[in-house]
């Protein structure tokens, strides 16, 4: 998808069907009743690429919603990211739940490194940065306060 | 001294004591103790400075005793580039900015990026509440408005749940909101609704209201498209004790976006307050941060004005303008705004009806975020401002003030259609899918009823069961799309498939998306131009008639139809027998009754139901009980009933005459006095009984025998009769007046009565 999109080009599906594609490649256009009863449509279709949600950080953008686009951007990193690391990663984010901000500069480490999710590396990071000068890493589930 | 006994208290507060709105409670101003509304002396002085190109204090803290919250928006919300610049500008101006029509609303949005929490609150709370509603009008960020319905059950039974959530869908929300009574109920009230939501069109965002990452599960299954529950609060602690700080609700925020979900956070005044960490500033102070916050963590909207806080909001004074203002805020930050108009604030009617006011005539992107499309009870949120017994009454409000609250009227045969259809598809599914196999029992009982209260159904427990199956089958849309369209029900398994393919392009993520007659409608490409008259939403000629077109409305024909099936019955009993022209008389022993033109004509019976003949025979009868004859003459020139009685008393001998409209509406007139001074009138047709016509009659004759009779009074209740019989009453006059015709003699008329009248022996 060509990166300089513009606010015309907004919806996709509809003014650029061809280039909206699930994860599996298919087009928009051929994910029809027909083809799920014919068992070639599964949930991988019905998928976001990182490829579209970049799409529409351009046009989030182009709109003058910067933070938006920001987000869509972090979004496409986590796109191949397991369902149970995503749900891990946002427990350990919750108050309390890591005592160590190594533990999270670790999960940082690893995303960047096994999914290239290099913006929300930074994220983690400084989440774990604020977290540590604020005391969001001592236990609150434990009860001991 | 006295004697006197002083009573102990006006018994009107008696009165007021039982009124709905006694049973709302209101606090005092108490900024100490997190009451107040709008300014709190904690609140601080907004500011920011930068160096070189980094903030290094924002409203009176310095960067390195940032808290959490401040931390982020810090960083995250503030645009350096423009933060001096918008800063510097004074918030009178600012404010006087918000309501100049002819200042675009993309210029205050590039503002907004440079403004700190103190600063926001501190302009808007300096607009009055019509002001508010204005701004908000302009800024608000798609053009078209549109409203969001919850729908949900006492049972939590899908099949109800189905088809509530079809007839949602047919009233024109744009987005369902679902939960449940029993958290393990989840997976089955999320397939359920996202049946329902597929039956007669497709384009209903519909989602489950449940544990972050349930629902996240869920809208992975596809059984949600949105979600609107990631809670953002205004202090630190509060955060905390929500289980969550803005870098973990932040990445929640990018993952539900990685799952090609919309989504939207939620916050509100008085939530801080609830949870007993406010901070002692101001809920609309606090509300900024938090909607800093969610612009700084990139979601495309909020749902905020209130929301859970807005019943404790309401209890201080300015509280309704504080809810309005705190959505002026997320609307000014070009954030999607579901405003609130959710929790239930107040027992009183009336101020349900001036809360929703500016929202419906200012629109928003929901203008609730939670209208309970099903009943009071059955609302598992707890009952919204509008529940499913006020619903008429939002859509009678459109129509009153031609004002698109995203809502259109459904016919009653078309109701039942949809109900079975989504009932139907529904237990298709089920058995396609051994979920469930529901008896046409269940299912009869389901689409008749209004509440969960008249179903024989799904029981919690049993609900409880098909969750459970769902989710460890793994069941998926695509196995419910499958079974849909197996099953014939091809058009909402074509309706289901389009909604979750939204997700594949993504065009719904964007700010305000909603899907409008099969097309993505936001900000991007339904932006909101408002700059004065003729600019702006407004509504269509054909929106305009889907408005309108409520139930039951009247017109003349219909009046005339009606009376038509009382024309025969009053044959079988009255003769009107036309004679020569009325001459006046000099019997003095004679009352004059003046018929209007349609009496016993094309009209029939009184507005109370009396048939004409029953009245006429009855003043007759009072009349000649006192030893008086009644001459009939049928006024041709008027039909008012003033100038019926001035007539009538005109050629009466005895100088006394009654003016009869057949409406109902009644006179006693003495020919010595001027039009309108008339001796004794029945103005209150719809409640004046055939007792009250033969007491007129009754005085008339006393009067003409020289008498002074006690009028007769006919009593009220304080009915809004005008509400309920101007419609009516002015087609009524209307057939009337058509038969005027202007200085046509009055002409006399025999009345014979054929049968004895109704309910009266003789």
């Amino acid at each position: 998808m060509t990166p300089e999109l513009t606010l015309a080009d907004y919806p996709l599906a509809e003014t650029r069907p061809e280039t909206v594609r699930g994860a599996r490649g298919i087009p928009i256009d051929r994910i029809t009743v027909k083809a799920v009863m014919a068992g070639d449509i599964g949930m991988e279709d019905l998928r976001i690429t990182p490829a579209a949600l970049l799409a529409q950080a351009g046009i989030a953008r182009a709109a003058g919603r910067q933070t938006l686009a920001r987000n869509f951007e972090r979004a496409a990193e986590l796109v191949d990211v397991p369902q149970d690391i995503i749900m891990d990663t946002y427990e350990m984010l919750r108050p309390g739940r890591v005592n160590d901000p190594a533990d999270l500069i670790a999960r940082a480490d690893m995303l960047a490194h096994d999914y290239n999710a290099t913006a929300i590396a930074d994220f983690l990071r400084e989440a774990a940065e604020i977290y540590a000068r604020r005391g969001f890493f001592a236990g609150r589930s434990e009860g001991a306060t | 001294m006295t004697d006197v006994q002083r009573p102990n208290r006006w018994k009107r507060f008696e009165d007021w004591d039982n009124r709905p709105l006694r049973l709302d409670k209101f606090a005092r101003e108490d900024p100490a103790n997190g009451f107040a509304a709008f300014t709190s002396p904690s609140d601080p002085k907004p500011g920011a400075e930068l160096k070189a190109g980094k903030i290094v204090s924002m409203d009176g803290v310095a960067a390195e005793d940032f808290d959490i919250i401040d931390a982020f928006i810090a960083r995250y919300h503030l645009d350096p580039a423009i933060t001096p610049e918008a800063m510097a500008i004074p918030s009178d101006r600012l404010a006087r900015m918000l309501v100049d029509m002819n200042l675009p609303r993309t210029d205050l949005v590039r503002l907004a990026r440079g403004l700190t929490p103190a600063k926001l609150a501190d302009v808007v709370a300096r607009l009055n509440a019509l002001e508010i509603a204005f701004a908000y009008a302009k800024m608000r960020a798609r053009k078209t408005p549109g409203n969001q319905a919850h729908v949900t059950n006492a049972k939590d039974d899908p099949l109800q749940m189905a088809a509530d959530a079809a007839i949602a869908v047919a009233l024109g929300f744009d987005e369902i909101e679902t939960t449940m009574r029993v958290s393990r109920n989840t997976w089955s009230n999320a397939l359920a609704c996202a049946v329902g939501a597929a039956v007669g069109r497709w384009g209903t965002l519909f989602q489950c209201s449940s544990e972050e990452a349930e629902e996240l599960k869920i809208a992975m299954a596809g059984f949600t498209s949105y979600a609107e529950t990631v809670s953002v609060y205004g202090t630190e602690r509060s955060f905390a004790d929500g289980d969550d700080t803005p870098w973990s609700k932040a990445f929640l925020a990018a993952a539900y976006a990685s799952r090609g979900v919309k989504m939207r956070c939620t916050s509100g005044a008085g939530s801080e307050l609830l949870m007993g960490f406010h901070e002692t500033k101001s809920m609309l102070y606090l509300e900024a941060r938090c909607l800093c916050l969610q612009r700084g963590m990139g979601v495309q909207g909020t749902q905020n004005g209130g929301i859970d806080g807005a019943p404790v909001t309401a209890t201080v004074p300015g509280g309704m303008r504080e809810l309005m203002a705190e959505n002026l805020i997320a609307v000014w930050l070009d954030l999607e705004c579901a405003s609130g108009n959710d929790a239930r604030p107040t027992e009183s009617e009336i101020r349900v009806g001036a809360k929703i006011l500016p929202y419906l005539i200012s629109g928003s992107d929901l203008i609730c975020s939670g209208f309970g499309s099903i009943l009071a009870y059955d609302n598992s949120f707890n009952p919204s401002l509008f529940n499913g017994e006020e619903l008429e009454d939002f859509l009678v409000l459109q129509r009153d003030f031609e004002a698109d609250g995203g809502l259109t009227p459904v016919g009653e045969g078309q109701t039942l259609d949809l109900r079975a259809r989504a009932v139907d598809a529904l237990s298709a599914v089920f058995e396609a899918l051994d979920l469930g196999r529901p008896s046409e029992a269940m299912k009869a009982s389901v689409v008749a009823a209004s509440g969960s209260a008249d179903t024989d159904s799904y029981s919690p427990g049993a609900v409880a069961a098909i969750s459970q199956k769902i989710m460890e089958r793994g069941i998926t849309v695509i196995d419910v799309i499958r079974a849909l369209q197996e099953r014939g029900y091809e058009a909402e398994a074509e309706n289901l498939l389009r909604v979750v393919k939204l997700r594949v392009s993504g065009d719904y993520l964007q700010t305000s998306a909603v899907i409008r007659d099969g097309r993505v409608l936001s900000a991007i490409n339904d932006p909101n131009d408002y700059q004065g008259p003729g600019t702006g939403y407004r509504t269509s000629e054909e929106r305009r008639r889907e408005i309108v077109e409520i139930r039951d409305t009247l017109d003349q024909g219909a009046v005339l139809r009606e009376e038509a099936r009382f024309e025969k019955g009053e044959a079988a009993r009255i003769l009107y027998t036309p004679k020569s022209a009325a001459m006046p008389g000099t019997a003095r022993n004679e009352v004059v009754i003046g018929l209007s033109p349609a009496f016993g004509l094309r009209l029939f019976r009184t507005t109370a139901g009396h048939h004409l003949s029953d009245v006429a025979r009855r003043m007759t009868d009072a009349i000649a009980a006192r030893g008086l004859t009644v001459r009939f003459v049928r006024m041709h020139h008027t039909a008012d009933t003033s100038f019926l009685g001035l007539s009538a008393a005109k050629l009466s001998g005895s100088g006394i005459g009654i003016g009869l409209q057949a409406k109902g509406t009644a006179v006693i007139h003495s020919a010595d006095r001027l039009p309108h001074n008339n001796l004794e009138l029945f103005s209150n047709a719809p409640i004046t009984t055939l007792d009250h016509y033969a007491g007129l009659a009754a005085n008339a004759a006393a009067y003409a025998l020289g008498e002074q009779p006690e009028p007769i009074v006919v009593s009220t209740r304080g009915e809004a009769m005008g509400a309920r019989y101007h419609a009516p009453t002015a087609l009524i006059h209307a057939i009337e007046t058509e038969l005027v015709q202007n200085g046509a003699a009055p002409e006399e008329i025999d009345l014979t009565f054929l049968d004895p009248p109704t309910g009266m022996k003789r």
